[in-house]
């Protein structure tokens, strides 16, 4: 489907850090001007509710993705290497905090 | 993969509950559906900012204008958050915009009725966003993934809608006799209508079992009916408000309401275009737009003269 | 006028000027170029509106506490006179839903319409940038409620002036049409600019308390940063010009009688309820 305007603002990936320690993790999107303008914007739609101390916006169409048709050749490797999960390793019940 | 094992795989997915994200293959009529369905859910979500918006310069209370900006607001980014998952599906929300101010696209009835009175903020968030919740919370769990994700979101929101809308309703119910008639009146008109929010009834709703398989609709239009008359009877008592109905009556062996006749035939001429307020509506947005226009290209112009002059001294 | 009343006097103009300028950003809800920027401003709004509801709550604790011969002779608003005569006190409401213009103290500036984005923008931009430099200057106040209140509106101040600033430098330098209308709406609201640095007997009383802004100082400071921008946008800056003043005083444009009457509607239509 064709874009009926060509003026139209391009898209942005919104990215929110709930709170100091963790990972900005995907909010959703928005149509701004610019990289200034989409952070802003990101502050005003995706934040109304305190819900971040840290944003990252990326033009959409800058955002490369992997082919969900080529997931079993990506994903499925990682199946049997269990030896990279903590819980492979069995650990006498005296050792604590590990 | 044939397009048949595509489709293989694809029905595999829905049935095992898997959600569809946006780069997995999907049919043809999944993704129009949807496109269908996410659209007119964020017109509605935009469209019904008017109704309420036309209070916002007349509400009684200071506390009442901030909640009922703050309201209006979240129904704008309840849109956005829908146009957006829309266009992950690959069209563009001008497209859709379009699509809403020429008529081709839908949205949902309710908002051509008219906001005749204060008690109607109290009505709509009460009754209006009471129905759209419980049509909205099956979708969180809907299969495709944004949309499901959108509604999330929006379902957390939406509660705060509910419930300034029935505080609104319950203070003018303790108030003054001209205060209970503000809201039996309110009540009177949006009842109606509200039951008529679920769509038309099953029997004549062709969409619905295939929506049903690909959980973009997870309860019929009859059963979310029912379910809203169930909740919403109780609630009118606590208000010591009147259902409109002179046919309500509960239903020992049916564990139910049962409820008279809706109308429609009005309904369907209000989805057509007759409502009190459609062109009015429609009119309003289609304002808003063209007269934003020059503002959207300056922004666009803007940008793009930034970007040049950078580059231009990047490259000094 | 005893500082009591110039207190009281000057909490009011606060908060007048954010229920106004705040009333007039939210006519544009639902109504904005684009989703993205409708949302922004009734951000904007709502800080407004709540600015305006800390001072008018403590207009009215000021209010309540004057001694009953002294209560009479404050507004006019013959509702305000029957509370008062009913012995019973005022709050953040009665202040604004009550008082009919000449007892509005808020600047004529923040009583114009609308128009456009262009007007919109060019009229938060002039008061952004005054309310920054006044409300920088304003937390040292020796009143600890309305440093508490300054302090608190600065951080969102801040953010305003930033979004008004960004829009005039847009503006101004994007379209041949948006820059027309940009010069168009500085043009037209400059002369309403000067009143925010008039220092009355109210701000000569406050200053000399301690409680406060010298507005004298804050105008260059406002006069470099709007420059600044306006250059920026290449936007030209108005000549010196005869400018309007009165609201302060209570005397209005023909502007705020239209958004009384429809602010005040449901407590003039349905007296004495609550809400």
């Amino acid at each position: 489907m064709s874009n009926t305007n060509k003026s139209e603002w391009p898209l942005w990936e919104v990215f929110i850090r709930s709170k100091a320690g963790l990972d900005h993790k995907h909010a959703g999107s928005l149509h701004a001007a610019d990289a200034q303008m989409a952070i802003e914007n990101a502050r005003d739609v995706y934040t109304r509710r305190m819900e971040g101390v840290s944003i990252w916006v990326v033009e959409s169409s800058n955002i490369h993705a992997s082919d969900p048709d080529e997931a079993d050749s990506l994903y499925d490797p990682a199946n049997d290497k269990i030896y990279r999960h903590p819980t492979f390793y069995n650990l006498p019940d005296e050792v604590k905090y590990m | 993969m044939t397009v048949h094992s595509f489709q293989e795989h694809f029905d595999s997915l829905i049935d095992r509950e898997v959600t569809i994200e946006p780069k997995d293959w999907m049919p043809d009529d999944y993704r129009k559906t949807l496109i269908r369905q996410i659209s007119q859910h964020a017109h509605s979500e935009i469209v019904g900012m008017l109704p309420e918006g036309n209070w916002i310069t007349r509400a009684p209370s200071l506390r009442r204008k901030a909640v009922l900006l703050a309201k209006v607001q979240d129904e704008a980014g309840h849109g956005l958050y829908l146009y957006s998952a829309a266009e992950t599906l690959g069209v563009t929300r001008d497209t859709l915009y379009d699509q809403l101010h020429t008529g081709k696209a839908k949205y949902s009835s309710i908002f051509n009725y008219p906001t005749l009175t204060w008690a109607d903020m109290g009505a709509i968030g009460w009754l209006v966003d009471g129905a759209a919740i419980m049509n909205q919370v099956p979708l969180c769990r809907t299969s495709y993934g944004p949309y499901a994700r959108a509604m999330v979101r929006v379902c957390k929101e939406e509660s705060f809608h509910q419930r300034q809308g029935f505080e609104i309703m319950l203070t003018l119910s303790k108030g003054t006799d001209i205060q209970r008639k503000l809201a039996q009146d309110a009540f009177n008109r949006w009842w109606w209508p509200s039951l008529m929010m679920f769509g038309p009834p099953d029997a004549e709703s062709p969409h619905t079992e295939q929506s049903v398989r690909w959980r973009i609709k997870r309860l019929t239009n009859d059963e979310l009916r029912q379910k809203f008359v169930d909740v919403t009877v109780e609630q009118a008592k606590v208000l010591g408000l009147t259902v409109p109905d002179k046919d309500l009556k509960w239903n020992e062996e049916r564990g139910h309401f049962d409820f008279g006749a809706i109308n429609w035939e009005e309904f369907w001429n209000v989805v057509k275009g007759n409502g009190p307020c459609n062109k009015q509506r429609l009119e309003t947005r289609k304002k808003a737009w063209e007269d934003g226009k020059w503002v959207r290209d300056a922004a666009m112009a803007h940008a793009e003269k930034r970007k040049a002059r950078k580059a231009a001294a990047k490259a000094a | 006028m005893s500082n009591k009343k110039s207190l009281l006097d000057y909490t009011l103009r606060l908060a007048d000027g954010g229920l106004i300028l705040g009333h007039r950003l939210g006519e544009w809800c639902g109504h904005g170029p684009v989703l993205e920027q409708d949302i922004a401003l009734t951000n904007t709004a709502l800080d407004h509106l709540g600015r305006a509801r800390s001072l008018y709550q403590y207009a009215a604790e000021q209010f309540n506490q004057l001694p009953a011969d002294q209560k009479t002779n404050v507004f006019t608003s013959v509702s305000i006179q029957n509370i008062i005569s009913s012995g019973a006190s005022i709050d953040e409401d009665d202040l604004a839903y009550l008082r009919d213009g000449w007892d509005f103290r808020n600047e004529l500036l923040l009583e114009q319409p609308n128009i456009d984005w262009a007007y919109t923008v060019a009229r938060s931009f002039f008061y952004d940038t005054f309310n920054y430099f006044f409300f920088t200057a304003l937390e040292k106040s020796k009143d600890a409620s309305i440093a508490a209140i300054a302090e608190k509106s600065l951080k969102e101040v801040t953010y305003h002036l930033r979004w008004s600033s960004e829009w005039v430098v847009r503006l101004g330098d994007g379209t041949d049409e948006s820059h027309a209308r940009m010069q168009k709406a500085v043009n037209e609201l400059w002369m309403y600019t000067g009143e925010m640095f008039i220092m009355n007997e109210t701000d000569t009383s406050m200053v000399g308390e301690g409680i406060g802004v010298d507005l004298a100082a804050i105008k260059p400071l406002w006069m470099a940063r709007v420059r600044a921008v306006l250059e920026e946008a290449a936007i030209d800056i108005p000549a010196d010009a005869w400018m309007q003043q009165g609201g302060r005083e209570g005397r209005h444009s023909e502007h705020l009688g239209y958004i009384l009457a429809e602010l005040q509607f449901m407590q003039r239509a349905y007296p004495g309820m609550e809400w």
